[in-house]
């Protein structure tokens, strides 16, 4: 007998596992991969502040990661200082403060821990559905601005010259990073959620010959991984979160090997 | 004539250096306009002022008679930025794919008939003679077979003008010469208006009908034959400046 705990999760992991194959393509190629390392920190602090505050910690993460991905921005544009670092400094501050919180008030401290490995499987059926409408929302912003974003990740004076604003889709790049952090924080955990978004998309270029094969491919390997994961998960028994990130890490084994044969 | 660029009293700084000095030109539609001069004399500096990608320090540009501040047809722009082929390797895009997101992102004039994007594809590549390597990654291609992909994506917005920024670095010399004689061809049928930043003025002489000698300030501006007859170029020709080739 399936569990209508598991389907639900199938349906949220699903969504979000289109969602990081497509935004996973543009942070690889715009070299913005450890992006999502720095934004989980931060959704790390939102959890903590959202959990301190008595508030809905996923819906306060969502708030605070946003503001983190935009004083990312910020930080790269104003104060002279390359991406990585900028990074850094941000996923300091957020661990810095999640730190602060939890000696502050002590008695949230199992559930944040929570947070540092994820479990699809343990979400309740409200978190499910919200998850599942963030990545669709994720999904639709970049599907409609797909053209666009293909060009200014492959040539950026052109695409501006092209009369497309610059500032405004890199924002929008990083806010989608953001909550897609914040629902990915949730099935593998802040350790393991850059791979969410990084591996599929490193698979997917070892294989495609063009940009549109790259998407399909980072796509099915996010699906592959994040439903086969959760599957294995349930019916071995295993933690959903390892269980994603080795799946992916096997599909991007493969595609290395079948690379390097052709 | 119509004037297509104009440039009016243009100064522009790099940290406090200066790169350009009070320069005023204006381009008309039909131009083939060859801008030289020496390293660091601010070549591409004004181009990227000319298609909004730098801010004049004072100055004013303006683009088929609109302020650039409020321009906004940009289709109307075709550009190739310097070491356009110098793009990302692992970058996996097909040529067509190439072309295909400029297309699906450029805005289009009011009342423009849509033209299929796989057909406006494959008219722009034959102009360059390359509809045969559509589908065909990127990458595989030489370099230049690469620099006429880029012809074909600036050309597939239908542009009046065209700005190139050294468009053929890296690109061996027999390439160079058919790179320039398509440019000539485009400029003579189909009245597209060119820019060409260059320091390689021999290779590009043939085709241009005005020339802009830049050295920070505007040297010269003016025809191409008056260019080739004046004091400015006999110094070039023998003062070892890298602006003339002596392949011809």
């Amino acid at each position: 007998m399936i569990s209508s705990l598991f389907l639900r999760a199938l349906l949220a992991g699903g969504c979000l596992a289109l969602a990081c194959g497509l935004l996973g393509v543009f942070l690889v190629l715009r070299r913005d991969a450890m992006i999502s390392h720095g934004l989980s920190h931060v959704a790390f602090a939102g959890v903590a502040l959202g959990l301190a505050l008595n508030l809905m910690p996923v819906v306060f993460s969502v708030a605070v990661c946003l503001a983190g991905s935009i004083v990312i921005l910020r930080l790269k544009e104003q104060a002279r200082l390359p991406g990585d670092t900028a990074i850094a400094l941000l996923s300091s501050a957020g661990l810095a403060l999640a730190i602060l919180l939890m000696s502050i008030k002590r008695d949230f401290g199992a559930e944040l821990m929570s947070y540092l490995f994820g479990d699809i499987l343990a979400i309740g059926p409200s978190e499910i559905y919200l998850a599942a409408g963030l990545a669709v929302a994720v999904l639709a912003a970049i599907l409609l601005n797909l053209p666009r974003l293909m060009f200014m990740t492959f040539d950026r004076e052109a695409a501006s010259v092209a009369g497309i604003r610059l500032s405004r889709l890199d924002r929008l790049l990083v806010m989608l990073s953001a909550v897609t952090i914040v629902l990915g924080l949730r099935i593998v955990g802040l350790l393991l959620v850059t791979g969410l978004t990084v591996i599929p998309a490193a698979s997917a270029l070892q294989l495609a010959r063009n940009f549109r094969q790259t998407l399909f491919l980072s796509c099915l390997f996010s699906l592959l991984s994040i439903m086969g994961g959760i599957t294995l998960a349930y019916v071995l028994d295993l933690p959903a979160s390892a269980a994603i990130i080795f799946l992916s890490l096997i599909i991007f084994s493969l595609g290395y090997m079948i690379r390097k044969r052709r | 004539m119509e004037e297509i660029v104009r440039v009016e009293g243009v100064s522009f700084a790099y940290d406090g250096l200066p790169a350009l000095v009070d320069i005023n030109l204006s381009i008309y539609r039909g131009d083939f306009l060859a801008i030289i001069g020496p390293n660091g004399s601010g070549k591409t500096t004004l181009l990227k002022i000319m298609v909004g990608l730098l801010k004049p320090r004072q100055g004013r540009v303006w683009l088929f008679q609109q302020p650039l501040e409020t321009f906004n047809q940009w289709f109307r722009i075709g550009y190739i930025q310097q070491k356009a082929t110098n793009f990302d390797p692992i970058f996996p895009i097909s040529v067509a794919e190439v072309i295909a997101a400029s297309l699906n992102s450029a805005s289009r004039p009011a009342g423009a008939v849509r033209t299929p994007v796989r057909q406006k594809i494959l008219e722009a590549l034959q102009i360059v003679g390359l509809e045969q390597e559509a589908d065909k990654p990127l990458n595989s291609l030489s370099g230049g077979q690469q620099q006429r992909v880029f012809i074909a994506r600036a050309l597939a917005t239908d542009p009046e003008i065209l700005l190139l920024d050294e468009p053929t670095t890296g690109v061996d010399y027999p390439s160079q010469e058919n790179f320039y004689d398509l440019l000539g061809q485009l400029n003579k049928q189909k009245q597209l208006t060119i820019v060409l930043v260059t320091h390689d003025y021999g290779i590009v002489n043939r085709h241009v009908n005005r020339v802009a000698c830049l050295n920070q300030k505007l040297v010269y501006h003016g025809e191409h034959s008056e260019f080739c007859q004046s004091d400015r170029f006999r110094q070039l020709l023998h003062g070892g400046h890298h602006l003339i080739s002596h392949r011809h």
